[in-house]
């Protein structure tokens, strides 16, 4: 076995990783946004509700919910779950979006009353006062906390092993069990290289919105 | 007719009464300030009248349309509560400018989004008014680069460019350092120099009397004294007027 054959074969699974990433934070932002919403409504019964569930799912391992969702349709309802990349991925946005649900309601909540009413006697609706006046303020406010959350997605990726998805660590354990052990520590070359790039882009967009405070 | 005629307002936060009964009426292009001391209601006064809190009882007309009514079966629905509050602009005290738009975009952010005219109007009347309050040279800064007596400049005129028929200021010198408080008030001066309807709830006892045609004078939620800066002043009838007075001059 050639090095640019493993590193191809790793870069193979390594793909389905980002895969993962990347389709995770799209639904897991807006789901996470809604669920912030929830958990700051004023009618009790929805809130407490939210809460419950942010509890759960933060109180407990992302690899049970993984074993949860790729395992419960099939002995609970009659219907296996086939497709083990979707199995992960309503998984990981669950998991996710509760995360970030908290980060959200955290900043939203750190908006000061004063900007909502100057907003308010200028005539605006509530939802022009959200997204035209709220919004930025709050996506500054919460980008240290979510490029951490952000970076740990990338590694919390290879949890999909334990369902069989085929990621970069899977793809690391088939060589080790031919004997070929250094592919299994090559994998994290592949992680650094990512979650350095992200750590630029985040930097980038912090400084980007420094212009205010 | 009356510009404003505010009538039996009435207001409790639980089970404290913050306002008891409050009734006055203003004409067009007359300056009133309410004093009083912390906790008289002067804040919340202002802000029934700009429905950022919902007076109990009472009634709010403006140019003789009744723009609000407590006793009134109907409750207003959000839109509406957004057409009547244009009636009245509101200069915070802590100036509440939005940081991520430099002073002409938080000025004409809100005449944009409501349609008041076509962007090119909207940026002339936004530059007319920046220049009113002297801040031509500071267009496109952010509210951070600017000192607090800018910024509540940049308040007030961006309070102006939605033509409220009532322009109302909630101390708007207060979070100022003494030497910004001038500028500021020159500014509402100017105002009033232009016809300008205004209530302003101030500590500023010497602007009050000098620039206002009518003073309220409010202790415990009610109206204590009304009448001329001459009258509350000079010759105030109450004992609480004249405590209060006394202790602040």
């Amino acid at each position: 076995m050639t090095f640019q054959q493993v590193a191809l074969s790793l870069a193979e699974g390594f793909l389905e990783n980002c895969r993962l990433f990347i389709e995770t934070l799209l639904f897991s932002i807006p789901l996470g946004l809604i669920i912030s919403f929830g958990s700051m409504s004023k009618f009790k019964p929805l809130s407490m509700l939210i809460k419950v569930i942010v509890w759960c799912i933060r109180g407990t391992p992302l690899m049970l919910q993984l074993f949860v969702v790729f395992y419960v349709p099939g002995l609970v309802f009659g219907v296996p779950m086939r497709n083990r990349m979707l199995a992960a991925l309503v998984a990981f946005v669950i998991n996710y979006a509760c995360y970030f649900s908290e980060i959200f309601r955290g900043g939203i909540e750190s908006i000061s009353k004063g900007q909502y009413e100057a907003g308010q006697v200028l005539g605006l609706s509530k939802s022009q006062i959200f997204f035209k006046i709220i919004l930025l303020q709050v996506t500054k406010r919460i980008m240290p906390p979510m490029s951490n959350e952000i970076i740990t997605l990338v590694k919390d990726t290879s949890l999909a092993r334990v369902i069989a998805v085929s990621e970069i660590l899977l793809a690391a354990e088939r060589f080790a069990g031919k004997g070929l052990i250094w592919p299994l520590f090559f994998t994290g070359v592949y992680f650094l290289v990512f979650c350095g790039g992200l750590t630029l882009l985040f930097g980038y967009i912090e400084k980007k919105m420094s212009y205010f405070n | 007719m009356p510009v404003l005629e505010v009538k039996n307002i009435k207001k409790s936060f639980g089970k404290t009464e913050v306002l008891k009964d409050i009734g006055f009426s203003l004409e067009k292009g007359e300056v009133l300030s309410i004093i009083g001391s912390s906790g008289s209601g002067k804040t919340t006064l202002l802000r029934c009248l700009n429905f950022l809190e919902t007076a109990d009882e009472g009634s709010i007309s403006v140019n003789g349309k009744v723009i609000f009514d407590a006793s009134a079966e109907k409750k207003l629905t959000e839109a509406e509560i957004s057409e009547n509050r244009l009636h009245f602009g509101l200069v915070f005290q802590s100036f509440n400018l939005f940081p991520q738009y430099n002073v002409l975009e938080n000025i004409t952010l809100a005449p944009t989004l409501l349609k008041r005219g076509t962007p090119e109007q909207i940026k002339e009347e936004a530059l007319a008014l920046i220049e009113r309050v002297g801040l031509s040279e500071k267009i496109e800064n952010y509210p951070c680069q600017l000192s607090g007596g800018q910024q509540q400049r940049v308040a007030i005129a961006r309070a102006l460019a939605m033509k409220p028929d009532i322009l109302c200021f909630d101390e708007p010198t207060s979070a100022l350092d003494p030497e910004l408080t001038g500028e500021v008030l020159k500014v509402i001066r100017d105002l009033k120099s232009s016809d300008s309807t205004m209530i302003v709830v101030t500590h500023e006892m010497e602007f009050a009397r000098s620039v206002s045609d009518k003073v309220i004078f409010m202790a415990d939620g009610v109206i204590e004294e009304m009448g001329t800066p001459k009258e509350v002043f000079e010759n105030p009838k109450s004992l609480k007027t004249k405590n209060f007075l006394n202790k602040v001059d």
